[in-house]
């Protein structure tokens, strides 16, 4: 029973349980002991047991969720991956984790990620690195790692995180699964731990499509605490779409060519993938976003101003660590930042610091948000000759543990191709589209505000061509 | 390039307290990074409008009725040093501005 548990997607899952041919407190057990058991140091806590029962009807009929530690759990620990946060347990919930309660998939447990989300590699958490189970000497992507590895390995049915830069996608390429980034608006940031507010968006991490769809439809919508967040113009459905007919997508010149630093079998596989959607009936066609090649240097002056003023709050005063001993207030808020903080997070409040600072503010952060402009008008020319972006997700497949982490600039440019959506606010979405050396591919699509229902339509008609096979990771799995 | 008496204000003014040796190395790796930002600087980006947020919002404002919220006792519930009047602090001293 329990391996036959281990096969079924989430979407499976549930119905299965509506069917009544599982229980849903025996699935949560299931992913409970799998969880608990993690040898990927995926979690940082895991639930006894659910928090409240599925109710009745309910459409996610109790399949449990992993979710990233930066969103609040009320009474749960939530560190964003800080020691400035360690032991923190919230007087509340985010809405979003809120309402996948509601829906009936009750919290399975919290995800190890970068520090505050800062990072592409999971090795930035103050409560260590992440491993991949496709090669556990390699990292999972981040930041939303934990999630990532969890899903891969099937310690969690599907699992939530949260995409600044590629937070969401990046791993999800890295460890074979699929993640998809929301528009900007469509889900609610209350109660998400703030990294960079005009580009954080909490999305799904999922075994497939289908899964990333269902699990959507649960966390979308206005909230009264979120005065950014919006309701999208039609319900997310389940997606059905078998061929490609009359479907444009476009390959961008800047992200594709050499500027990216896109490896060799990652180009292969992306080929591969497109020759497939070509096979569907799709055309495939060579598109423009002269500013893309900037993204990444806007994104980097843009989310450290943000980062450095939404981490202002961590100062020893409210919550978290305080370092005193004898001495005045200034200096305690030095000390404990000092001593609370990690390097990356320390380098890019810094860098925000310097970008917003007297003299420097129209240089830097003015300059980052001109270009953004120019970014935006890009897609929005773009999607007038085509339907969908494609690109590879990351321009490598999973490196190893320590290769990148004393070169910041070289970690950067892990986010290469996921950057300009965010920075456009649009979605966009990685699935596995192959394998180079035994690891995952992941290859990107990315759609105008408000396209999720026909940007999961041709992900799903593109991931039933491709059939990629994720069991190597679930059975070599991250449980004991 | 970064200069170390940048760096020290700039960690300053982030009230991030750094040791001799991260000091230095923060100044040559924000260099770095610097360097490669610096390129967008060379764009023509004249009459361009800013972009702050993605989504254009026109006050965004929800109706003045009292509602529930945390009560004294869960809001002090993490705080290091919690009073019977808030949040305790260490004196202002002479760090203060």
């Amino acid at each position: 029973m329990s391996s036959d548990l281990l096969q079924l997607s989430a979407a499976q899952a549930a119905a299965a349980i509506r069917a009544g041919e599982i229980d849903a407190t025996e699935l949560f057990a299931f992913y409970r002991a799998r969880a608990a058991a993690d040898q990927l140091n995926a979690f940082t806590w895991v639930a006894e047991a659910a928090a409240t029962a599925a109710p009745a009807g309910a459409p996610l009929a109790g399949v449990p969720v992993a979710v990233k530690d930066l969103f609040c759990t009320e009474g749960v620990p939530s560190q964003s991956g800080s020691r400035i946060l360690e032991g923190y347990r919230p007087p509340y919930t985010a809405t979003v984790v809120r309402r996948l309660a509601a829906a009936g998939a009750p919290l399975l447990g919290k995800t190890n990620q970068d520090e505050f989300a800062m990072g592409s590699s999971n090795e930035n958490s103050a409560y260590g690195p992440v491993l991949n189970p496709w090669d556990r000497t390699r990292v999972p992507g981040g930041s939303s790692g934990g999630s990532a590895a969890a899903v891969a390995a099937g310690l969690a049915p599907w699992a939530l995180g949260t995409d600044t830069g590629g937070s969401i996608r990046q791993p999800a390429a890295f460890s074979g699964i699929v993640g998809l980034k929301p528009t900007y608006g469509a889900c609610s940031r209350y109660g998400m731990i703030a990294f960079a507010s005009s580009l954080d968006q909490a999305g799904p991490l999922t075994r497939d499509v289908t899964d990333a769809a269902l699990l959507l439809r649960h966390m979308v919508g206005r909230d009264a605490n979120d005065s950014t967040s919006l309701e999208l113009p039609e319900e997310i459905r389940l997606p059905r779409r078998g061929e490609l007919h009359g479907v444009r997508l476009g390959v961008p010149e800047e992200l594709t060519g050499s500027a990216g630093g896109i490896d060799s079998g990652v180009r292969a596989s992306f080929e591969a993938a497109l020759a497939q959607a070509q096979a569907l009936g799709a055309s495939i066609e060579t598109c423009t976003l002269p500013h893309a090649p900037h993204a990444l240097s806007a994104y980097y002056i843009i989310a450290p101003a943000e980062a450095s003023a939404n981490l202002a709050r961590f100062d020893g005063v409210r919550y978290g660590l305080r370092v005193a001993g004898d001495t005045d207030l200034d200096t305690m808020y030095s000390r404990t930042r000092a001593q609370g903080f990690g390097a990356e997070v320390k380098r890019r409040i810094m860098l925000g610091t310097y970008a917003l600072s007297s003299g420097y503010y129209d240089a830097y952060y003015g300059t980052a948000q001109r270009v953004r402009t120019r970014i935006s008008e890009d897609f929005r020319t773009a999607f007038s000759a085509v339907d969908f972006i494609v690109t590879p997700t990351a321009p490598t497949t999973a490196f190893e543990l320590g290769a990148k982490s004393h070169d910041p600039l070289a970690m950067y440019l892990n986010d290469f191709c996921t950057v300009p959506m965010s920075l456009a606010g649009i979605p966009a979405i990685s699935i596995p589209c192959g394998l180079s050396d035994g690891l995952p591919v992941g290859l990107q699509l990315a759609g105008p505000a408000f396209s999720e229902n026909a940007l999961l339509d041709v992900a799903y008609a593109i991931e039933q061509a491709l059939g990629f096979d994720g069991r190597p990771a679930l059975s070599a799995g991250g449980a004991a | 390039m970064l200069e170390r008496h940048q760096v020290d204000h700039v960690a300053r003014l982030a009230r991030l307290e750094l040791s001799d040796v991260e000091a230095d190395r923060m100044a040559t790796e924000l260099s770095k990074i610097l360097d490669h930002i610096e390129a967008i600087r060379s764009l023509d980006l004249a009459g361009v409008q800013p972009t702050s947020h993605v989504v254009d919002l026109v006050n965004a404002l929800r109706a003045d009725a009292p509602h529930g919220s945390l009560t004294p006792e869960q809001a002090l519930a993490a705080a290091p040093e919690p009073t019977a009047a808030g949040f305790g602090v260490p004196s202002p001293g002479q760090g203060a501005e």
